[in-house]
């Protein structure tokens, strides 16, 4: 595999750059909200990317219970400080609505139902995982994009184990996005099933068709996801990531 | 009037059957000294409601828990507990599997005497589908909204570790994040605190702001002094999550032969046993 995905200008971005962008992608639009990237380091880092960027007044966190006077790169700590939101906060934010999501799913279902809390009958489960956490409230109540670092036909599954997150067909406030390694997926047909928006540059419309366990919406002309400009290299290697912890979660 | 007890006496004021609340939330500051004592007793047959982390899973392993109210159960820094999946893959324990808000919501009905509260966090998922007995309310306002009517979740006994309390039985915590520890001191009959440091009344203030007193001594029944035991979870500022120990205890908890060591050479003493013997076993890896 190369790393060589595209190129922007002179600067080649890696797969996990063009990740996280799609990721700051999913909060364009979203204001003054909080941002809560639970998922893993590329989604932390897109919502961090887009307050550093095009989405001036998100709220993010330190990963703890601080709200950052400024976006700080993963890892750190926040060196100024201008909100406090415990976890209390959180679950007072899933019912005010204020909030954008990013969570990442063991399954997830062409309706966007997703599972993270166990593998087989619920009663017995095969392989007990997290529980639910806030997955049904999340996605009831707030805009929820996922994250998921490994486009597979196990966790694109027609139909999830166990609903814990809740897809269009059961309530959903608003699945945006569903950002992988391979593409980026949305529900922008008739029935709110999902469809291939953009394919990641190097990456085939086969090939996410043949990582799908359902049928998924292709529209005739699939558009590539776009590529990080020079700016957003120079944040995201600089001064967000300079560890390049977004690469180990996303090989290339 | 000192509440001050030691940990055996927290324990031995409970009885086999009952529900027991644990504060904290997942691998942060759980009130594991008093956990311990509890996998040292006869006690089993429990129903525990917490926000589970590695008490949860220490009294798994121990046996002791008949049914767990919860909506995960994480080490945080390591996804899952291993011992948690163990118990429910043999199907050792029965599972009451709430959303977080939820579960707050219960403990907030609980805390106010109320007998529930509503929500429309868990509608359309299959928290509805496998907890039978929850109903929902419609508003009687014009919304008419269907809400789920989340039960109180009412506790026999709730315990919860602290940075710093009093012997009378005012409870502080001096870190990032209260979780729910006072709501389950509101919601239990009686609250157990275990802490770092007994400090005097007068101190408590030198410690921290007076917002930082999350629990009065009018929710408080005994008062355990416990340095350090909040170990292996995060209890900033006193000391972080112990990362190193807890990979040894995940890795230990996935092999049941790993674990018997881990059993033996840990847990097999008391409180100060234990501590002493993390000691050691940190000296060895320098």
């Amino acid at each position: 595999m190369s790393g060589t995905n595209g190129t922007s200008g002179t600067v080649t971005a890696t797969r996990a750059e063009v990740c996280a962008v799609a990721c700051a992608e999913a909060f364009r639009g979203d204001g003054e909200i909080v941002a809560a990237a639970v998922a893993g380091f590329v989604p932390m880092l897109g919502s961090r990317l887009a307050r550093s960027t095009f989405e001036p007044d998100l709220l993010t966190t330190d990963g703890g219970p601080s709200l950052s006077a400024e976006a700080v790169p993963l890892g750190a700590a926040a060196a100024e400080v201008e909100g406090w939101l415990p976890f209390r906060d959180h679950l007072w934010l899933v019912l005010n609505g204020r909030r954008h999501v990013i969570m990442g799913p063991s399954q997830i279902d062409p309706y966007g139902n997703t599972n993270i809390s166990c593998i087989g009958d619920w009663e017995r489960p095969k392989r007990q995982l997290l529980g639910v956490r806030g997955g049904p409230g999340n996605t009831l109540l707030n805009t929820t994009s996922y994250w998921v670092p490994k486009h597979s036909p196990r966790v694109f599954t027609g139909k999830v184990d166990f609903v814990s997150g809740v897809g269009h067909d059961n309530g959903a406030h608003e699945i945006r996005v569903v950002v992988t390694n391979l593409a980026v997926l949305d529900f922008a047909t008739p029935d709110k099933r999902m469809r291939l928006r953009s394919v990641h540059p190097g990456v085939t419309v086969d090939e996410v068709v043949q990582n799908t366990g359902f049928e998924l919406a292709v529209p005739g002309d699939v558009p590539e996801t776009r590529l990080p400009t020079a700016e957003e290299l120079r944040i995201m290697r600089d001064v967000l990531d300079p560890k390049g912890l977004r690469e180990r979660e996303v090989p290339s | 009037m000192s509440k001050v007890m030691t940990a055996e006496e927290v324990v031995g004021s409970l009885e086999s059957g009952m529900t027991l609340g644990i504060g904290g939330w997942g691998s942060r500051r759980k009130p594991m000294a008093l956990v311990r004592a509890i996998c040292r007793s006869p006690l089993t047959d429990l129903t525990v409601v917490s926000y589970g982390g590695p008490d949860v899973g220490l009294l798994c392993a121990y046996g002791k828990v008949r049914r767990l109210v919860t909506a995960f159960v994480t080490l945080d820094s390591v996804p899952l507990e291993p011992h948690f999946r163990r118990a429910r893959q043999d199907g050792a324990v029965e599972l009451t599997e709430y959303d977080e808000g939820m579960f707050m919501f219960g403990l907030y009905a609980a805390a106010h005497n109320l007998p529930f509260l509503p929500t429309p966090a868990g509608l359309g998922s299959d928290v509805m589908r496998v907890n039978p007995e929850l109903r929902t309310v419609r508003s009687p306002y014009a919304d008419g909204r269907e809400l789920v009517a989340v039960p109180a979740l009412e506790m026999d006994a709730a315990l919860v570790h602290m940075n710093r309390a009093d012997a009378r039985g005012n409870a502080q915590y001096l870190g990032p994040d209260p979780y729910m520890d006072d709501l389950y001191a509101k919601a239990a009959d009686r609250t157990y605190v275990s802490c770092e440091r007994l400090v005097d009344t007068g101190d408590l203030l030198k410690e921290g702001p007076v917002q930082s007193l999350l629990i009065s001594r009018a929710q408080v029944a005994g008062v355990v002094e416990a340095p350090n035991g909040g170990h292996f979870t995060d209890c900033s500022p006193d000391h972080g999550r112990d990362e190193a120990f807890q990979r040894h205890y995940a890795q230990a908890a996935g092999d049941p032969e790993k674990w018997a060591e881990f059993r033996e050479r840990f847990l097999s003493g008391d409180e100060a046993a234990y501590q002493d013997a993390v000691r050691a076993w940190r000296e060895e890896g320098k």
